[in-house]
């Protein structure tokens, strides 16, 4: 603080030399344990731990950046970790997938918060009472100061009504000012320190509201079958992340019903296959039993119910498929979800009949929207349903007792399972387009491909804090323009008596920061004003500028 | 024939033009070498006279014109070799602002066109965002030009425009293609602004901390000598420079917020630490660094000035490096 108080003094131009030494520096803590402990606050809540901790802060992030990140992209982090074997555990340990909530991430925002609160509480104090201290005193010698101009009175006026007309045009200058001794002093730009402590505040404010976004917050996502729907329930999400003082309950019961699904790529020869249109059509009801309504959900808008946001963050393709068993029975019906591996939708999945009788089935592989295949293998050419088609092997095995366990439903388990071969030894691969299909070698059943659909994977999330969140940076903002573009400046007024008899006005000016100009100018307008009165002849102008 | 394919002409030809500005900087400067090397206070005075012209206007008083009597030293020993040298050094510098002049023209056009043939308004990807960029940062320079006579900047000015059109229309190049859904967005529009704005502001500071640094170091040997003798002093130069990361500074916490209401509408979530997240937020953490280093005895002066220019390279790293390392939700280079 003391760096700030002493700049405040000194003529903003006057950059003081830049290897100062700081008096601090020298305090060693010879001073009991109160005293030491005064003299760690007094170093935690310095300028220069500030600009130390604010340089850590950016340093740490960097990692956060270039290395995967747990919860941004845990699959990139677990393929970094099987790259490579020595680093992985080692960048573990050290929490380098998860940068933003390690230990010495925190730590150092922490304690530049508390820095921060350790700053701010003296300054607001001290600000309490400049705010309630008049303008000081006017220096005896005003031509010492940076900016100053005189000019000999024109008029026959008194003193006290040159003083009057300087008064009020400083005071319409929104300055405040005070008479003393027969001088005039004003100052301006209390905002200046104001606009600093709202912004300084507001950090404060926005951390609160991050936390308890954090704290109460939940996101959570699910796959939904274009023509199904999704019901807000914790049983329904695929996935689900809460804050620690998340409670079931928050979750507001609405239903969302799936009904269209319309989407456009670029068929053009630029970005070829670049998404250009999302609209999912749906139908909401907000409780069971109200009545429902139709919205429209699109990238960039959102849908909000009862105080959950619904995104649509993904989608993707399912074909649909009938499988048979051996007895001819069907074992599975419906769409699978495929999920997407490139740009085009060549997408992987799994198609389980755990009920097959006499041998359960299981086929995995490819689906493709528009399919090609060649020695690269089967694979999608552009990511819309234009010529589908469905690339499986097929396994098959004795029933498996029901453990009751889940299991990844976009992955095989191929314990137990074999695969199925032909009449040359060869695994069996099947190709189905719509509408056609595939009896198994050996009478081992059927796959049938009867379409293909789509699924769209929707976010339904909350962020309770987030009002206090763009209140705090709109405040920010607001108080960092005052902090930085309000001039404090002191401006003190004398009339002199000349040794001739005539009368020199005398104004002297300082600006206590140096972020703007034009102090001089202002300074000998203010002089002309004072000197001539209203409509006058120009001065004799004495102007100076002491830089 | 199209206008996209126009578009790309006139930004070649800016870069072209760009760099016979620049040259004809460097030959403003190599006449300028050969002016006698000490500083006279004469030539000082001279100096603060135009450069208290700047700050009159960089305040936006209505009074720049007031000081613009002020001429040159006349006091000084005129030897027909220095006027020849005064005058040469002359020539070259308006040839120089007059050919960014044109080259700016072209980029104004180019960009403008983009537009145009974009059906959008040409912030879309990196190249567009770069072009733009550069056309505030060029035009900014011409204000100053204008306003203050700021010639100083041409050298470093034109060198930037040259290599940031010129990176665009050879490697970041992409040809014209509608917004992907998730930039269907006013926050988007509003964002892109910003940051260019900023960026632009950020640039010319930076440049100015980095003019603020060379010479400084040669005030403190004490042989201003050449180009750096033609520069306001340091003192003044460290002033202007924190002049434009002042006013870059509050836009960019605004740019960062504009994204953050974007991502909360795009993504459900206004923070997600994406790579662009982060670095955004890491160069915001350097230029608070810089304002506190300016009021913090000890790193006023040089030290602020190389945190200041750290900070460009973070915003720069997170315009290129970012969209061509890694990958995040933000990569919409579209190379
Ligand atoms: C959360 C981290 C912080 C951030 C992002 C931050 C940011 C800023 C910014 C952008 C300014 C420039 C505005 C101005 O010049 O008025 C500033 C000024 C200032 N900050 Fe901080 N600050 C932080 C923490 C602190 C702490 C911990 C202290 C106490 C040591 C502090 C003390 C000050 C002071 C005294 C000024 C005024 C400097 C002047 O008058 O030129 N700040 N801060």
């Amino acid at each position: 603080m003391t760096d700030v108080e002493t700049k405040a003094e000194v003529s903003p131009e006057a950059l003081p030399p830049d290897e100062g030494s700081d008096p601090r520096k020298r305090l060693a803590p010879a001073l009991g344990f109160r005293g030491g402990l005064r003299w760690l606050w007094a170093q935690l809540t310095s300028m220069r731990t500030a600009l130390v901790l604010l340089f850590a802060l950016a340093v740490a992030a960097i990692p956060g950046s270039l290395i995967p990140q747990r919860d941004v992209s845990p699959i990139a982090v677990a393929d970094f970790i099987a790259d490579h074997p020595l680093l992985g555990p080692v960048y573990a340990a050290v929490g380098l997938f998860d940068v933003f909530s390690s230990a010495w991430f925190s730590a150092i925002y922490l304690l530049l918060f508390v820095s921060l609160v350790g700053c701010i509480v003296p300054r607001v104090l001290v600000y309490a009472r400049a705010l309630r201290t008049p303008p000081p005193r006017t220096p005896r010698n005003l031509s010492r100061l940076p900016a100053y101009a005189t000019a000999t009175l024109q008029t026959d006026e008194t003193d006290d009504v040159v003083r009057q007309r300087t008064v009020t045009e400083l005071r319409r200058q929104r300055y405040r000012v005070i008479e003393r001794d027969g001088t005039v002093a004003a100052e301006r730009g209390y905002l200046r320190e104001a606009g600093n402590l709202v912004f300084h505040l507001s950090l404060l404010f926005l951390l609160v509201g991050v936390a308890v976004g954090g704290l109460f917050g939940f996101r959570g996502s699910s796959v939904v079958m274009v023509g199904q729907g999704f019901a807000n329930n914790i049983t329904q999400y695929d996935d689900l992340s809460t804050g620690a003082w998340f409670s079931d309950d928050q979750l507001p019961p609405f239903t969302i019903a799936v009904n269209r699904f319309r989407v456009a790529f670029e068929t053009g020869p630029v970005q070829t296959g670049a998404a250009r249109l999302f609209e999912l059509e749906t139908e909401v009801t907000d409780r069971p039993g109200d009545q429902p309504y139709a919205k429209t959900i699109e990238v960039n808008k959102p849908l909000t119910v009862d105080g959950a946001t619904v995104h649509l963050i993904g989608h993707g393709y399912a074909p649909v498929v009938r499988v048979r068993d051996g007895n001819g029975d069907v074992a599975f019906s419906g769409p699978v979800v495929f999920l997407p591996q490139d740009g085009n939708f060549t997408s992987a999945g799994v198609i389980k009949a755990p009920d097959g009788r006499p041998e359960r089935l299981a086929f995995e592989g490819i689906f493709a929207p528009t399919a090609r295949v060649d020695d690269r293998g089967p694979r999608s050419l552009f990511p819309d349903l234009i010529d589908p088609a469905l690339y499986v092997n097929v396994w098959s095995g004795p029933p498996k007792t029901e453990t009751g366990e889940p299991e990844n439903v976009y992955s095989l388990d191929t314990a137990g399972l074999t695969p199925l071969k032909d009449a040359d030894g060869q695994p069996v691969r099947i190709l189905l387009k719509p509408g056609t299909s595939y009896q198994l070698p050996g009478g081992k059943g059927s796959l049938e491909m009867t379409g293909a659909t789509r699924w769209v994977k929707l976010q339904i999330s909350d962020t309770p804090g987030i009002a206090v969140v763009l209140g705090s940076i709109g405040a920010a903002v607001l108080g960092l323009c005052l902090s930085l573009f309000v001039r404090p400046r002191r401006v003190w007024v004398r009339i002199r008596e000349e040794a001739g008899g005539s009368r020199l006005v005398e104004v002297g000016g300082l600006d206590r920061a140096d972020a703007r100009a034009g102090l001089s100018e202002d300074v000998a307008d203010l002089v002309q004003t004072v000197a001539l009165g209203a409509g006058a002849a120009a001065p004799d102008r004495g102007e100076k500028e002491n830089q | 024939m199209n206008l996209e394919y126009y578009s790309s002409a006139a930004l070649v030809t800016s870069v072209v033009i760009y760099l016979l500005a620049m040259t004809a900087h460097a030959a403003e400067w190599a006449a300028a070498r050969r002016t006698p090397a000490t500083a006279e206070p004469a030539e000082l005075a001279a100096e603060a006279v135009e450069t208290r012209k700047f700050a009159a206007v960089a305040a936006g008083s209505p009074k720049s014109g007031s000081a613009t009597t002020a001429s040159g030293p006349v006091d000084r020993e005129d030897t027909n070799q220095t006027r020849l040298a005064d005058l040469k050094i002359e020539l070259w510098g308006r040839v120089g602002v007059a050919l960014t002049v044109i080259g700016f023209g072209c980029s104004v056009v180019g960009v403008v066109l983009r537009g145009l043939a974009a059906g959008r308004p040409p912030w879309g990807n990196m190249y567009e965002f770069t072009i733009t960029a550069m056309v505030l940062v060029v035009a900014a320079y011409l204000v100053l030009v204008w306003r203050t006579g700021a010639r100083w900047l041409g050298l470093p000015v034109t060198l930037l425009a040259a290599v940031g059109n010129g990176l665009s229309v050879t490697v970041f190049y992409v040809a014209i293609a509608p917004l992907v859904p998730a930039l269907h967005s006013v926050w988007f529009v509003i964002h892109i602004v910003a940051a260019a704005v900023s960026g632009a502001a950020f640039t010319i500071g930076g440049l100015m901390s980095a003019l603020f640094l060379a010479r400084q170091r040669a005030e403190r040997r004490g042989s201003v000598t050449g180009y750096l003798k033609r520069l306001p002093t340091a003192r003044k130069l460290d002033l202007y420079a924190y002049r434009f990361l002042a006013f870059a500074f509050p836009l960019w916490t605004f740019t960062v917020a504009a994204g953050a209401i974007w991502a909360e509408y795009a993504w459900g979530r206004y923070w997600g630490w994406d790579p662009k997240e982060t670095w955004a937020l890491v160069t915001w953490v350097v230029y608070a660094c810089y304002l506190h280093a300016r009021s913090t005895a000890g790193w006023r002066g040089t030290r602020a000035a190389v945190v200041a220019l750290i900070g460009l390279a973070s915003f720069w790293f997170n315009f290129v490096g970012i969209n061509l390392l890694v990958s995040g939700l933000h990569s919409y280079a579209g190379i």
